[in-house]
Parts: structure tokens; C-alpha cells; sequence
């Protein structure tokens, strides 16, 4: 296919992304600080017009972008309109929290928009080269995000922290694909799974281990979760945000696509990896959460402990596993999205305040919202009829599926654990004695928390769509 | 109506009624009375939807009736609901204990009575849905999702432990059930439905049956809840507000007795017979032990509290027995008790409104001041006990009669346990009601209020009129049961003849 076409068939979201930074670089260049609100919305008006434009093509058959460095196949679709959807929310629930914190900058956006653009090229990366371009694209945005408070101590440190543990993930990456290129003698994943039979060279499974660690990172799974805690605290809220939920989108889809595309020889191998993984971050999601007062920092082993168990239904590493991942993905992100537009929403007297203990009888200050806040605590806790308790299902229903009783043991037992402290949350909304009450908060803030409160609630009415894309999505990987 | 049919109207009346309750804004008093009367109503047209049920359900047939099916999700998981004898007056007791629970909170509930309403409605769904779904997913969906109201109403409305009391019955029962979740799973991929209709046929291996019944066990021994397993009961009950504890003694507690006799017997026969032993040795030290520990306390509700556990123990144990007199009367056991822990905790709320205590050293000669009150409370006393002529012997007796045919040393610790009650109900009942009424603050105690008979008079009916005939109860279960155990023993004779064969 020539290139022009290819680009306007296969790659036509990137492109409008690509297109719209630049555009979005020169208004601010122009306007100055003036220029951020018409930056902001414009941003959101791409990003709607990114999603439009996968919608649009959901219809087309798989194919190789590049001579292969990329793939449009339907998992890249569905994990590419997930971080879209993430990413226009993190600017929707950004735009007050920036005015008032004195950083309206335009380069806010810009950053969102470059890093969303590294997470598509991610998901859709068909080699290890376009892997690498597209993490790195992504992170070197995260990196400067999550410094963007630049005069605020916690938010440099949460930068720093992040990039120097991120390029030391990066090089850990980098070393495990040399590895695989030498041992392979290929980079693009189709030609891996030909040259790797099921008696590996010892290289190939020292590429592999150090691969996956590094995409480990990302996600935040344990045991490379170390920085997960301290970043999310640190960071804006609104970046904080970011992170949790258009990021992991991006990191998980990727690993899916390499262990499954790559790799589907030697599944035993590799499965040993992401089972580890999967129970570190279940038990250390579920007990170090226990401890925490401070909501950005839950919400930290929160993710971790649902990064766990998504990478439960990697674990089983067919098709069923592929389908609860997304499904998970999924519902995960639009709980994500509403505990942290309701994060955003705690602020007394124009300050913001994050822990937990200032929620406390939100019930009778604001019924509404903490009505919101319980539904969305019970549905990470995966108490069914909510949405969270069907992406449990379908991941759990995949490892049990593959005879991993164990690791779907060890899972809900942590989930039981966990449920510990999200029931916390709604103690104290519901029990305690109220708190002052929070200011009004803006209306994108709101929209964004009834938006995903009601999917998480009424997901069970009417599944069909992420059912279906999520079914269209796993089997496109095998 | 919108191809449903006439169960999911029955299961999703009472949110309709929600719904109406979401626009009722404001805290005056005109406002609260619609509320309170609006909610009354809705459980009200449920309980006679469910009679009207109940008048087209036919007892001559153990089939599953009134089904309806939708696709759902896809893959297996469908939205099927029906009924059985079983299942049916298990219904009907939960859609009649609810109006009462409601009118008794009329007075005592005074502070977010919105919620507390909306609570209660969305469980009243919440639980006829446990007994009406047909597939095993839907059915885990309304047994765990009754978790989030009752959490609710125990921490918002309950007493001075309430956040202790709500936890511990929440995550006790989270632990047990994410265990049957796995077997849930387990048995969706050996047989690739989650219809329950289909894996009542289904035969799983021998292997596999032992460890799903344990998950199974798991979960349904903390609901039932069994000894060891039952230590939650006690502080949910006390720490409860009224309505919940009759709720929660009425109906949440059969849950698991239900899910025994739906799931573990029929699917898991052989490990059934195996665990038996288990089953008889559990409910006999729940019997015995919390009957004595009820001897004890100091607290009226958490009296009748460990009294459940030691009738739930009945239950079990007659379930497992696996002959018809044990099986029938672990379900008129449980209908049975329905009626009375529910009334015997209505009538705890009845003095604890007016003394805001539940000590018992804080009663005493109350039959002075509330003959009315005496009359009531000594009747489901001696339903609690098992006299004859109310309820509780029939259900006491037919277990007793199942559990000598099984097991004849069974049959003997459990019926110490009937003398045990005796002692601790009627002690319970000489210190709150007989006696001098020496204590100040009980001189203006005063009898029933009209509402408050209006709520008694109907239990005391039922309580005697299903004492003294039984019938109407056993013939509507007795074709499922018999059912039940023809092809139990149809099961086991097929694996004997195949060890035969070998």
C-alpha cells in the first residue's frame, strides 16, 4: 500500500494528533499564557476527533502498518480509544484545577496530547523498535507532567524520581531487546515468534525477563511499583490522573501484545513471570493500602492492585485471558476516572485536600457525591451488581480456565483484603460525623464523576458494546 | 410486559418504589410521612404480587415455573428467573416480613429516612432475586450485591458498634462467598453454562465435587450462619437497628440454608454424603454450644441472636440428613423461623424504643405495666422453644425424626439442644416480664400502641395457624423435595452400581 494511503487508512488517529500538536504549539507560541483555554479545548476537540475517527474505521480488517513496524488490528483500536477516552478526561478534570493552582500554561495539553500520541504508537507498535519509540514518546511527556507544579517540592521530586527510575527501566528494556534481536536475529514480534521454538536459548528468556521488566514499570506492577506511591502524591492531581488511567491503558496493551505476539511458544515460560507479578501486586495493592490516609496514595496501591489482577487474566495467555483484560482495562478506567474527578472535587475554601479523614460524613454535606464515591469504592472492591465485579469475573473466569486455581485464589482472597479499604472510604463518608463540606465544584468535575458513577453502575444493563469490543479485540491477538 | 415476565416485576417492584422515593426532597414532617407511607405501600403491592404468584404456582410439579430467559452477556451468562417449591415460599416470606420491618421503623428510624427507606427497598430486590435466579451468576450478583444495603444499614442506623459490627459482616461474608466464586467458575468452564437448570443434570467428577462443595460450604456456612463461622451474627444482630435484625434473622439467614438445598446437595451428591458427617457434627455443636452461650447474655438481642445460630443448626442438619422428613423440615424450619426470630426481634425493638436499652438487667415485671406486650413476647417465646402447636415444633420435630433415620446420635445431642432452648427462653422471659416492677424508669412504661398490634397480629396467626397445620407448607415444598431426594438417591445408586461393575 503506498504511504500516503497508509497513512490516511491505518494511521489517521495519530495523524490527527500529530497534526493538532503542532497546531496546538504554534497557537500557544502566538497567544502566550492567553492562549490556554483556546488550547485546552481545542485539545479536547482533537481527542474527540481521534476517537471519532477509530469509531469510524472499527469496520476494517487488521493490517501492517510501515512494512510491519506498526499494526491497526482491532486490540490496538479498542486499547487506543481506552487512552483517548482517559486522556480527554485528564484535560476536562485539569482545565479549574490549573487555573487556580496559577499554572495555566498551554503547554499543559501539548504534554497530554505528545504523550498520548507515544501511548497510541505504543499499543499499536508491531516491533521492538516502535515499542521503544513509542514508550519513550510517552514517558518523556510523563516525566515533565509530573514536575509541572515546577515550584511545588513534592511535584520536583515526584519528576525526578520518576525519571531516574524510568531510564533506569528504559535501559533495563533496551538491554532485553538487544538480547532478543541477537538471539532472533529479527525485531519485529511475528519474526521473534518464528524464530523462538519451545527450547529457547537461555538468551531469549534473559531478553524476555528484562522486556517484561521494564514494561513492568509501567504498569506499576510489583515488584517495580516503588516509585507508583510517591509519584501519584506528588504529581497534580489532574496528572496523577493521567497516570492512572490513560498510561496503564497504554502499558498493559503493549505487554499483552508482545508475550502473546511474540512469544506464544513459549507461554509456560513467560506465564511464570506475569504470575509473579499478578500476586505481588494483588497482596501488595490489597495490604499496603491499609495503612494509607492519604487518597491520592490509596488510589496508588489501589492500581497496583489492579494492575495485578489484570495481568491475572494475561496469565492464562488465551484468548478468554485477552477478553477479561480488556473488559478489566476497561471498567478500570472509568473507575479511575470518577475517584479521581471526585478527588478533584475535595476542596474546602478553594484549597485542595487529599486525605481521607476529610470526607467524613460527605454523606450529609454533599449526598450526591458521596452516593458517587461509594458506588465507585464498591466497584473497585468488585462487590457485583457494578461493573468492577464483571471485570473481575471475566479475568478470574480466564486464569480458572487455564487451571490456575492458586493465583485466582490468592486473587480474591486479596481482593477481600482490599475490600477492607474501600469499605474505609465509605465509613467515613457514611458513619463519621461530617466534616466542613466541600466548595462547588466545577461542572466538567462533576459531569466527568455522574458520567462514570452511572456506567459503573448500570454497566450490568447493558454490556453489549464492551463485551463485544473486547471479544473483536482478544481475538485479533491470536 | 416488555417480554419480561411476571417474576422480574416482582424483583424490581420495590426499586420502582426507590425510583418514587429519589424525588421526595426535604426533612418536614409532611415529606417523611410520604416517604414512610409510599415505602409501606410498595413492599405492600410486592407482598400481593407474590401472593398472586403464589396463587398461579402449581404444588403438583417440581419443575421450575414462571421462567423467563434473556441473553445477557453473551458467553453463557443469561438472565433467567424461576421458581420452585423451593424457592417459592421463600419468596413469599421474604416479600411478607418485609412490610413489617418498614412499619416498625416508622417511629424509631427519625434521622435519614430517605436512605434508610431506599435501603431497604433496593434489598427487598436485592433478596427475592437470590431466590429467583435461575442462572449462577445472576444468582452471586443479587447474594453478594445484598452485602452494600445492609453494610449501609447496620454502620448508618445501627448502635454504639456498628462500624465494627458492619465490617466484620461484610468481610466475613466477602471471604466466603469470593471462594464459591471460584467454584462458580470452575463449574462454568466443566460445563460451559451458568444455567442452573441444565447444571442440576450436569454430572461433575468426583474429585472436582469435593472441592466445589467446599467453596460452596464456605460461603453458605458464614451466611447460615454455622458454628465455627457464626461469630459475626451476634454483633450485626445487636448492633443492627430493629429492621435490620428482622431482616437479617428472617431472610438473609436463609440464604444459605437455600443455597445448600439448591446447590450443594443436588450438584455435589457424593460430596454431600461424604461431608455429612461434617454437616451433622457442626450443627450439633451449634445446637448445643450456643444454646448454652445464649444462657449467658446479658443482652436481650444477642440472646436470640445465638438462639438463630442453634436454629439454623436444625436446619443444617436436617438438610443433610437427605430423607424426606429431615429436608421438609429443615424448610418449614426455616419459614418457621422466619416468622418467629423476625417477630421475637420485633418484639426487642418494641421496649427498646421505649427504654432505649437493651440490658436485661434494665427489665423486669414488665407484665404489670404491658399484659398485652407479656401475651405476645410469651408466645414466640415458646415458638423459639418449640411448643407444640406453633411452628417451631413442627420444624424441630420433622428435623429431629430426619436426623434419627440418618443418625441416631445426632438425633440425641440435637434434642438435648430443645431442653437447652427451654432454659435459656424461658429464663430470658421470667427476667424481662415476671417479677416485681421494682425499676423507676419502668412505672409509665406503657402497652402496644394500635400500629404496634397491627404488626404482631398477623405474625401471631401465622405462627399458630401453621402450628397447628402444617400442610400448606409441606405439600407446596413436598414435590421438589421429594424430587430432590429421588434423584439424589438415583445418583448414588448409579455410583454404587458403577463400583460394582469395576
Amino acid at each position: 500500500m503506498p504511504f500516503l494511503a497508509e497513512l490516511t487508512h491505518h494511521f489517521l488517529p495519530e495523524v490527527i494528533l500529530a497534526v493538532g500538536v503542532m497546531l496546538l504549539i504554534l497557537i500557544g507560541a502566538f497567544r502566550g499564557e492567553k492562549g490556554f483555554s483556546l488550547v485546552d479545548e481545542m485539545a479536547v476537540g482533537i481527542f474527540g476527533l481521534a476517537i471519532l475517527a477509530i469509531l469510524l474505521s472499527s469496520k476494517q480488517v487488521d493490517a501492517p502498518v510501515f512494512d510491519g513496524a506498526f499494526i491497526d488490528d482491532a486490540f490496538s483500536r479498542v486499547l487506543k480509544v481506552l487512552t483517548l477516552v482517559g486522556a480527554m478526561a485528564s484535560i476536562l478534570l485539569s482545565v479549574d484545577w490549573l487555573q487556580r493552582n496559577g499554572l495555566e500554561k498551554f503547554e499543559y495539553p501539548v504534554l497530554v496530547m505528545l504523550s498520548t500520541l507515544g501511548m497510541m504508537l505504543l499499543i499499536s507498535a508491531n516491533n521492538l523498535i516502535a515499542l521503544y519509540l513509542g514508550l519513550e514518546l510517552m514517558s518523556l511527556a510523563l516525566y515533565v507532567m509530573a514536575a509541572f507544579a515546577r515550584d511545588d517540592g513534592r511535584a520536583s521530586e515526584a519528576g525526578l524520581k520518576y525519571f531516574v527510575l524510568g531510564a533506569l527501566s528504559s535501559g533495563m528494556m533496551l538491554y532485553g531487546s538487544s538480547l532478543l534481536y541477537g538471539f532472533s536475529g529479527t525485531v519485529s514480534f511475528a519474526g521473534i515468534a518464528q524464530a523462538v521454538t519451545e527450547q529457547p536459548p537461555v538468551g531469549v528468556i534473559f531478553g524476555l525477563v528484562f522486556l517484561l521488566a521494564g514494561l513492568a514499570f509501567k504498569m506499576s506492577a510489583a515488584p517495580f511499583h516503588m516509585w507508583t506511591p510517591d509519584v501519584y502524591e506528588g504529581a497534580p492531581t489532574p496528572v496523577t490522573t493521567f497516570f492512572a488511567s490513560a498510561a496503564k491503558m497504554a502499558a498493559v496493551a503493549i505487554t499483552a501484545r508482545v508475550v502473546i505476539t511474540a512469544f506464544p511458544a513459549i507461554t509456560t515460560q513467560w506465564r511464570q513471570i506475569i504470575v509473579f507479578l499478578a500476586i505481588a501486586s494483588t497482596l501488595l495493592g490489597s495490604f499496603a493500602a491499609i495503612g494509607q490516609n492519604n487518597i491520592k496514595r490509596l488510589m496508588a496501591y489501589s492500581s497496583i492492585g489492579h494492575m495485578g489482577f489484570a495481568l491475572i487474566g494475561l496469565a492464562a495467555g488465551n484468548e478468554a485471558g485477552v477478553r477479561g483484560v480488556v473488559v478489566y482495562l476497561a471498567v478500570y478506567l472509568v473507575m479511575t476516572l470518577g475517584s479521581f474527578a471526585a478527588i478533584l472535587a475535595m476542596r474546602i475554601q478553594g484549597k485542595n485536600v487529599e486525605d481521607i479523614s476529610d470526607l467524613a460524613g460527605l454523606s450529609r454535606t454533599n449526598g450526591v457525591m458521596a452516593f458517587f464515591l461509594a458506588m465507585l469504592m464498591f466497584s473497585l472492591a468488585g462487590i457485583p451488581p457494578l461493573a468492577g465485579f464483571f471485570a473481575k469475573y471475566y479475568v478470574l473466569l480466564a486464569a480458572v480456565d487455564a487451571g490456575l486455581y492458586p493465583l485466582a485464589v490468592i486473587g480474591v482472597l486479596a481482593s477481600a483484603v482490599a475490600a477492607f479499604y474501600y469499605l474505609r472510604v465509605v465509613k467515613v463518608m457514611y458513619f463519621d460525623e461530617p466534616a466542613p463540606g466541600f466548595d462547588r465544584s466545577p461542572l466538567a468535575v462533576r459531569a466527568v464523576l455522574a458520567a462514570s458513577t452511572i456506567s459503573v453502575l448500570g454497566f450490568w444493563l447493558y454490556p453489549a458494546p464492551v463485551m463485544e469490543a473486547a471479544t473483536a479485540a482478544a481475538k485479533s491477538l491470536f | 410486559m416488555f417480554g419480561f415476565g411476571i417474576l422480574t416485576g416482582l424483583t424490581f417492584l420495590p426499586l420502582v418504589g426507590a425510583a418514587f422515593l429519589l424525588t421526595q426532597k426535604g426533612e418536614d414532617e409532611a415529606t417523611l410521612r410520604n416517604i414512610r407511607w409510599a415505602t409501606l405501600l410498595t413492599t405492600l403491592v410486592t407482598f400481593a404480587l407474590s401472593l398472586y404468584v403464589w396463587a398461579c404456582f402449581d404444588t403438583s410439579s417440581a419443575a421450575f415455573q414462571f421462567v423467563e430467559e434473556r441473553n445477557w452477556f453473551g458467553s453463557g451468562l443469561t438472565y433467567k428467573l424461576g421458581v420452585d417449591g423451593i424457592s417459592m415460599p421463600l419468596v413469599l416470606l421474604t416479600t411478607f416480613i418485609m412490610p413489617f420491618s418498614i412499619l416498625a421503623s416508622f417511629d424509631s428510624v427519625t434521622k435519614r429516612v430517605r436512605e434508610y427507606m431506599i435501603a431497604f427497598l433496593v434489598l427487598e430486590t436485592l433478596m427475592v432475586g437470590v431466590f429467583c435466579a435461575l442462572d449462577l451468576v445472576l444468582f452471586y450478583l443479587f447474594f453478594e450485591g445484598g452485602l452494600i444495603p445492609m453494610f449501609l444499614i447496620i454502620g448508618i442506623w445501627g448502635g454504639k458498634r456498628r462500624v465494627y459490627a458492619s465490617f466484620k459482616f461484610f468481610l466475613y461474608t466477602l471471604a466466603g462467598s469470593l471462594l464459591m466464586l471460584i467454584a462458580i467458575l470452575a463449574m462454568y468452564n466443566h460445563a460451559h453454562t451458568t444455567d442452573i437448570t441444565v447444571l442440576l443434570k450436569t454430572d461433575f467428577p468426583k474429585e472436582m465435587q469435593t472441592w466445589l462443595w467446599l467453596a460452596f460450604f464456605a460461603s453458605f456456612a458464614v451466611k447460615m450462619p454455622m458454628w465455627p463461622v457464626h461469630t459475626w451474627l451476634p454483633d450485626a444482630h445487636v448492633e443492627a437497628p430493629t429492621a435490620g435484625s428482622v431482616i437479617l434473622a428472617s431472610i438473609l439467614l436463609k440464604m444459605g440454608g437455600y443455597g445448600f438445598i439448591r446447590f450443594s446437595l443436588p450438584m455435589f451428591s457424593d460430596a454431600s454424603v461424604y461431608f455429612a458427617p461434617l454437616i451433622y457434627a457442626m450443627s450439633v455443636i451449634a445446637i448445643v454450644y450456643t444454646s448454652l452461650v445464649a444462657l449467658v447474655q446479658e443482652d436481650i438481642k444477642k440472646l436470640i441472636a445465638y438462639s438463630s445460630v442453634a436454629h439454623m443448626g436444625y436446619v443444617t442438619m436436617g438438610l443433610f440428613t437427605m430423607n424426606p422428613q429431615g429436608v421438609q423440615g429443615a424448610m418449614f424450619q426455616m419459614i418457621s423461623h422466619g416468622f418467629v426470630a423476625g417477630a421475637l426481634f420485633l418484639c426487642v425493638g418494641v421496649i427498646y424504643d421505649r427504654m432505649h436499652t437493651r440490658e436485661i438487667a434494665a427489665y423486669g415485671g414488665l407484665v404489670n405495666r404491658m399484659p398485652v406486650y407479656a401475651f405476645v413476647f410469651m408466645l414466640f417465646t415458646m415458638a423459639n422453644v418449640g411448643l407444640p402447636g406453633t411452628t417451631g415444633f413442627i420444624g424441630e420435630f420433622l428435623t429431629l425424626t430426619g436426623a434419627f433415620k440418618a443418625n441416631s446420635w445426632v438425633a440425641l445431642f440435637a434434642t438435648s439442644g430443645v431442653i437447652f432452648s427451654a432454659a435459656y427462653a424461658l429464663y430470658l422471659y421470667r427476667r424481662v416480664i415476671f417479677g416485681a416492677l421494682e425499676k423507676a424508669s419502668l412505672r409509665d412504661i406503657v402497652d402496644l400502641t394500635p400500629r404496634e398490634m397491627l404488626i404482631f397480629a398477623p405474625l401471631v396467626a401465622l405462627t399458630i395457624y401453621y402450628g397447628v397445620l402444617p400442610g400448606q407448607i409441606l405439600t407446596s415444598t413436598q414435590v421438589s423435595v421429594d424430587h430432590l431426594i429421588q434423584s439424589h438417591t438415583a445418583l448414588l445408586d448409579a455410583v454404587k452400581l458403577a463400583a460394582a461393575a469395576h
